[in-house]
């Protein structure tokens, strides 16, 4: 089942598009990841398909790829499509859409920040919800949350009493009751 | 040739710093900041030349809380969100895992959705003109919504036990039909609420010092808005005619009449604070329309379709989108067939509407961003998650 949306985006890049590939509304298609900007700046400005925003940019880490989410609308003509695109689990990296939509900024930063998706040529690609210094990226499936930061514990039996330096060295975390 | 005062929109403009410029925070302690952020203000005197927003200070990990938990236990969660539009986040995340499920919501069921989310968005937006009112320095505004708003947060105790986190919405319907005398008591409230919404307009919305402190300010035509990804008010306050409730209709709200009130211009230009304001306030009536409606149709039968304690999705994925108060709210659920989501991300209004805010700030005065910030209804949980 192939909606008209898909089918314009793929008589338009033969090659860079393929899907649908879920049923149903709305419409979801698979991109390359080199193509994605000229993908996005032609949804955007064709006359037909008309996705003027870019609602919500999502990334999900599977166990063989991290695939980027990009959920379109058009105001205009009441319709969305659905954007995907498969990235390397070892070395995620696409090119931003900032310049397309503005929306994507953000949405791109914090997709780096949670999932460490870097988007090359992003305007301002810093950590979004995070502080600069926390290391790693939480919605991998693989993250393993720190135990502690700057001194500061996640483990404690008593939150009122701190936890003395050397049994966090000794590796003997305690458990909170 | 005798000397001319210069024109204040010009000295803004003036690219070079004329004292040089200071850094100020702003928050993530400051009243008009709705909740804990912090503004990093790049200013020379009372100019800005740039406010750059950090956030997080309310990052929860709400979405990574939402892998281990089951699909019924993480409805409270969604309360948390955004605590003054608990009832559209129950709604948002409830209608992605019916539709993965596949299961429908009994009509009573629905209807009463409509009448928990219309009453959760007018004391929204009872706080978001309120407190705009107050962050610009009239006080009275304020204390007079809240105390309409004291009379919603009572009917919500009765409905659902919880006056703020009302984890009222469930997957498949609601919680808990209507309390004894619920209806009478919503309809005698509006009977008096209505001519309060006047006197709210005789009191502020025509106040010409508020109108002065709100016009021309900050504007943000429809290309831009839409560019941003702003929704909601603020997205219709630009001139954009769009609202999730009428144009991807869902729940009953096809079946009621309703206007989406638009920005005008209605003191200065289109998409100004003042527009903003206004939008919002136009609101408050038409879902006081909606609610009188919602009663007077509110069908007999179940308020829960049968979903099961445990709940297992098939492997797949939703994206449902819901018009909260603050505009789209959007849950994108994967599931891998396991007993909690396997990814859930939410998009949210107040994301959007603060990312506009640094590419305003050039050439604003400070006080002015404090309009900007209350104008845009921007709530920090929402924006961290």
């Amino acid at each position: 089942m192939s909606g008209p949306l898909a089918d314009r985006l793929r008589a338009q890049f033969p090659e860079a598009v393929t899907g649908p590939e879920q049923k149903g509304v709305p419409e979801a298609v698979q991109v390359a990841v080199g193509a994605l900007p000229e993908v996005c700046r032609f949804c955007r400005d064709d006359s037909e398909l008309d996705l003027q925003a870019l609602s919500c940019l999502s990334g999900v880490d599977y166990p063989d790829r991290i695939e980027l989410v990009y959920h379109l609308i058009s105001y205009r003509r009441k319709h969305e499509l659905v954007l995907k695109v498969r990235l390397d689990r070892d070395r995620p990296q696409a090119p931003t859409v900032a310049e397309v939509w503005k929306a994507a900024n953000w949405h791109e930063r914090e997709c780096f920040d949670l999932l460490g998706v870097t988007f090359a040529g992003h305007p301002d690609l810093r950590r979004l919800l995070l502080p600069d210094d926390w290391v790693g990226y939480p919605l991998r499936k693989d993250y393993a949350p720190p135990t502690e930061y700057h001194g500061m514990s996640h483990h404690r039996a008593d939150p009122l009493r701190p936890v003395a330096p050397e049994v966090h060295a000794g590796g003997e975390v305690p458990r909170a009751r | 040739m005798p000397a001319e005062l210069k024109d204040l929109a010009q000295l803004r403009e003036m690219a070079l710093p004329i004292a040089g410029e200071t850094m100020v925070n702003m928050g993530p302690q400051h009243p008009s900041t709705h909740g804990v952020l912090n503004f990093l203000l790049v200013t020379d005197g009372e100019v800005m030349h740039r406010a750059i927003p950090h956030v997080g200070y309310l990052h929860r990990g709400m979405e990574k809380l939402a892998e281990e938990v089951p699909y019924h236990g993480y409805m409270p969660f969604t309360d948390r969100l955004d605590y003054l539009a608990a009832m559209s986040a129950n709604q948002g995340y409830a209608m992605a895992v019916e539709k993965l499920l596949g299961c429908g919501v009994p009509p009573r069921a629905e209807w009463l959705r409509l009448i928990a989310c219309e009453l959760n968005r007018i004391a929204s937006h009872l706080v978001a003109t309120g407190t705009m009112a107050m962050d610009l320095g009239a006080f009275t505004p304020f204390i007079h919504w809240l105390r309409e708003r004291e009379v919603i947060n009572d009917l919500t105790e009765a409905l659902c036990g919880s006056r703020l986190t009302y984890h009222y919405l469930r997957i498949g319907g609601v919680g808990y039909d209507l309390p004894a005398g619920f209806a009478d008591r919503t309809l005698r409230w509006l009977d008096h609420f209505e001519p309060m919404i006047d006197e709210f307009d005789r009191l502020i919305s025509h106040n010409e010092i508020f109108v002065a402190r709100l016009a021309n300010v900050s504007p943000i035509g429809a290309a831009m808005a839409i560019d941003y990804g702003l929704v909601g008010p603020n997205l219709r306050a630009s001139g954009v005619d769009w609202d999730l409730r009428r144009d991807l209709a869902y729940s009953v709200y096809p079946e009621c009449q309703f206007e989406v009130p638009l920005g005008r211009g209605y003191r200065g230009v289109v998409g100004d604070c003042y527009d903003r304001f206004v939008v919002r306030v136009l609101e408050i009536r038409e879902s006081c329309r909606l609610l009188r409606q919602a009663f007077e149709r509110l069908p007999e039968g179940e308020i829960q379709a049968k979903v099961g304690r445990k709940l297992k999705l098939p492997a797949g994925e939703a994206y449902a989108r819901v018009e909260a108060p603050r505009g789209e709210m959007g849950f994108y659920l994967v599931s891998d067939g396991g007993e909690s989501p396997y990814r859930l991300k939410v998009r949210t209004g107040s994301f959007s509407a603060m990312s506009i805010i640094e590419a305003l700030s050039h050439g604003l005065m400070i006080a002015d961003l404090v309009a900007l910030i209350g104008s845009l209804d921007v709530i920090a949980p929402e924006v961290d998650r």
